[in-house]
């Protein structure tokens, strides 16, 4: 049986308040003192009502790490953060490099209900930077991928890049690129610049980042593709695709929530909680990513959820891994670092982390307008709370996250996907609750 | 002083008064009993994870000389995937009541993360960390230079006025950092040279000066030459073309140590590579410090382990 919700007084990115009548996972009705009809009643008196929020970039884990992260879990952390969409990364064991990985990966996000998985493809065979993987047929299969990246490795080979680019042309599909030369960053550690020589910590210089994007941007424009950007961290990278696109070269990129809050000063600790790829930069670089995702250069936020087990994450800062859980403190980081000061309204979060990342990503049902019909994705956010940022805030397997102990403003009171609630009043609900919402709505659509 | 960590945390007055407490530890060195029982019953475990047993021993020393028990702990190969992690060997001190914990690892900050987990009661020395810190090696140069310029008139005083080079790999060097904040809190100039490849990319914020040519350098009439190791295999790394052009360029060979007049100090951490960074005449000469050297690390070191452990130990916690 599906759930009915009448959601009363939210308001809208635009700054309307209305009531959302939610039945048949759809917004069955949009208006104001709408009537109940046996629904239950959520009182959003003060909460903002967003589009369920897509993340381009998320780690799952599944299969081969689940000891970080499993679909279930990943997804569960996803709707605590108010997402309903994610798309999962290809570096799993076995890579997602054949159809059969990907519709896995497909099925496994069904099956648990919380977020729609979108599978993203690997440039790469295993990852490895040698000769394509089956783009084609992961296009072709149930998983419909239209992403494909290395994530984790650069598609370093200019030529492999160029082909990877042009081929996936033919499915309306898109190059996400991890831009990291190779060697310019061999045993690299952390930012480069005057205190990685401080703290005598291998240097990870900007260049390394845009030299990349550079040669991207303009393989990009030689054979009309698109390009996305993954994770831009230096104020240089912005530069560079300014440039591209006043060029017209189509090109997106995202910054992460951690790029746009965190600076390198916290490596002086020698926390592993703050290790990361890209790494955090300078000052002067978070500042010009908020003006770049302000002015429209960066287009999305997407989170780089990499969650890694406790022994990964508290030992010597060589020894430990990169990356760190984002899902679900991202829209409390994006309300800190954008909204607070003024630099993007709610409308403007809603285009950042859900109507451009579904629209890159060219995934339908997910990143809409909040209208009538419309599909019931949505989530409902408290922007008044306030808080430390606490274990009990983290719902995946992995509590890597670099916010512990912050306060951060803002909560997620309820997410909605298919028309159910994955998070009801700031509670996640229970796995088999939410599997068996997942498998009713499943059938209801045929 | 709970730790030993780095001398970037040092001020004068505790670098000048461990100086000074090893200049104590010295004169009792040149008396017949060179023991003395104020570590009596305390432990203190030499933890290194990189093999290096001039450091080692040199600790080793300096704490059975301060009575204290000694165990040696070789821990070679330390990260997550290579098997016992930094946390369990910690709580495996811990458990053994270690009081002191002498640290040598290839990982920049290791010994931070272990003086600061929570994982150890123990005082912690940092005995050299990846490319980062190697104070008691800062301070034992810092002990030779004052003795050197001071003689017996050493307590008490800084450096005031040296003006100390420190030629080579600083941009490996855990070594040069130690001493690049260290000798000039104790009034010192300090100049780097070194091949631009071999220098951070950005050493504005260290109280230094740095430049490229040795010869300019050396005209420039320091009282310190201090010569860093350097390692061939940084050719590989395309740090330099080949050793031979490093030596002619960056080494301290006959001529330039002809050229110094005979009161200008020749300083080498060792273990030293004779005919590349330093030539033989220059390290077997008078002014060359290198055995002083040694010699003061264990009364710099039994200075170190003085402060630390013996007192009143974990009181506040």
């Amino acid at each position: 049986m599906s759930e009915r919700h009448l959601i009363v007084g939210a308001q809208l990115p635009n700054g309307e308040r209305l009531d959302l009548l939610l039945e048949g996972g759809r917004i069955a009705e949009l208006g104001t003192g709408l009537d109940a009809r046996g629904a239950e009643r959520v009182d959003a008196e003060g909460l903002v009502v967003l589009p369920g929020l897509v993340d381009l970039h998320t780690h799952l884990r599944e299969p081969g790490y689940e000891q970080s992260e499993t679909v279930l879990t990943g997804t569960r952390a996803a709707a605590a953060g108010g997402f309903t969409a994610v798309f999962a990364m290809a570096n799993t064991s076995p890579v997602a490099d054949t159809a059969g990985v990907v519709e896995q990966e497909l099925s496994l996000g069904r099956a648990a209900g919380y977020a729609t998985v979108q599978p993203i493809g690997a440039v790469t065979v295993g990852l490895a930077g040698e000769r394509l993987a089956e783009l084609g047929a992961m296009a072709q299969s149930r998983a419909r991928v239209r992403v494909f990246s290395d994530d984790g490795f650069c598609v370093h080979d200019p030529l492999l890049m160029r082909r990877a680019l042009e081929y996936v042309k033919a499915f309306g599909g898109v190059i996400a690129q991890h831009a990291q030369e190779p060697r310019l960053t061999e045993g690299a550690q952390m930012n480069e610049g005057a205190l990685s020589g401080e703290l005598g910590l291998a240097g990870w210089p900007a260049v390394a980042e845009e030299s990349i994007i550079a040669r991207d941007v303009l393989l990009a424009e030689h054979v009309g593709s698109r390009l996305h950007v993954c994770h831009v961290s230096t104020a240089g990278s912005v530069e560079v695709i300014r440039w591209a696109k006043a060029r017209g070269i189509d090109v997106t990129a995202e910054v992460t929530p951690h790029h746009l809050l965190l600076t390198e000063d916290r490596v002086a600790s020698y926390d592993p909680r703050f290790k990361v790829n890209p790494p955090l930069r300078r000052a002067e670089d978070v500042e010009a990513l908020r003006a770049a995702l302000a002015d429209g250069t960066i287009d999305i936020v997407a989170t780089d959820h990499a969650p890694h087990p406790v022994e990964a994450k508290e030992g010597e800062w060589d020894a430990s891994a990169n990356g760190m859980v984002g899902l679900e403190s991202a829209l409390s980081v994006v309300h800190r670092t954008m909204v607070e000061p003024g630099r993007l309204d709610w409308a403007d979060v809603a285009r950042v982390l859900s109507q451009a990342p579904a629209r890159i990503g060219r995934l339908a049902g997910q990143g809409g307008a909040i209208e009538l019909d419309a599909p019931a994705e949505l989530v409902l956010y408290d922007p008044s709370a306030t808080g430390e940022f606490g274990l009990e805030r983290l719902a995946g397997r992995s509590t890597n996250s670099p916010y512990l102990g912050e306060t951060l403003p803002g909560s997620v009171r309820w997410t909605f996907h298919q028309g159910y609630a994955t998070v009801r009043d700031g509670e996640v609900r229970e796995a088999a609750e939410v599997a068996g919402l997942a498998a009713a709505a499943g059938s209801a659509d045929g | 002083m709970n730790h030993l960590l780095g001398t970037r945390e040092l001020s004068r007055e505790q670098a000048v008064e461990l100086l000074d407490i090893a200049e104590d530890m010295a004169a009792v060195q040149e008396r017949e009993v060179k023991k003395l029982p104020t570590l009596r019953g305390k432990t203190v475990v030499n933890l290194f994870f990189e093999d290096s047993t001039r450091t080692r021993i040199s600790f080793e020393a300096a704490a059975k000389r301060l009575s204290a028990d000694v165990i040696n702990f070789s821990a070679k190969g330390s990260s997550v995937s290579k098997g016992e992690s930094l946390k369990d060997t910690a709580q495996t001190l811990q458990a053994m009541g270690a009081d002191g914990v002498v640290i040598r690892h290839p990982a920049s900050g290791a010994p931070l993360t272990l003086a600061t987990s929570g994982w150890i009661d123990a005082g912690v020395v940092n005995a050299g960390d990846g490319t980062h810190e190697h104070p008691t090696q800062a301070l034992l140069d810092a002990f030779t230079m004052r003795r050197r310029l001071h003689g017996a008139a050493s307590r008490g005083r800084g450096l005031d006025g040296a003006r100390v080079l420190i030629v080579g790999d600083v941009l490996h060097s855990r070594v040069a950092r130690s001493n690049a904040w260290l000798l000039p809190a104790l009034g010192a100039e300090v100049e780097l040279v070194a091949p631009p490849t071999l220098l951070p990319v950005d050493t504005r914020r260290w109280p230094v000066t740095t430049s490229y040519d040795l010869d300019e350098a050396l005209g420039r009439r320091p009282d310190v030459v201090m010569m860093l190791r350097i390692q061939a295999e940084r050719m590989h790394g395309a740090f330099f073309p080949n050793s031979r052009e490093y030596a002619r360029t960056w080494g301290l060979d006959d001529a330039r140590f002809d050229a110094l007049p005979d009161t200008t100090m020749v300083m080498h951490p060792g273990p030293m590579n004779r005919g590349l960074e330093i030539a033989a005449r220059a390290a077997d000469s008078p002014q060359s410090t290198v055995r002083e050297q040694v010699a003061n690390g264990v009364s710099v070191r039994m200075a170190a382990l003085y402060l630390l452990l013996s007192g009143e130990r974990g009181a506040a916690a």
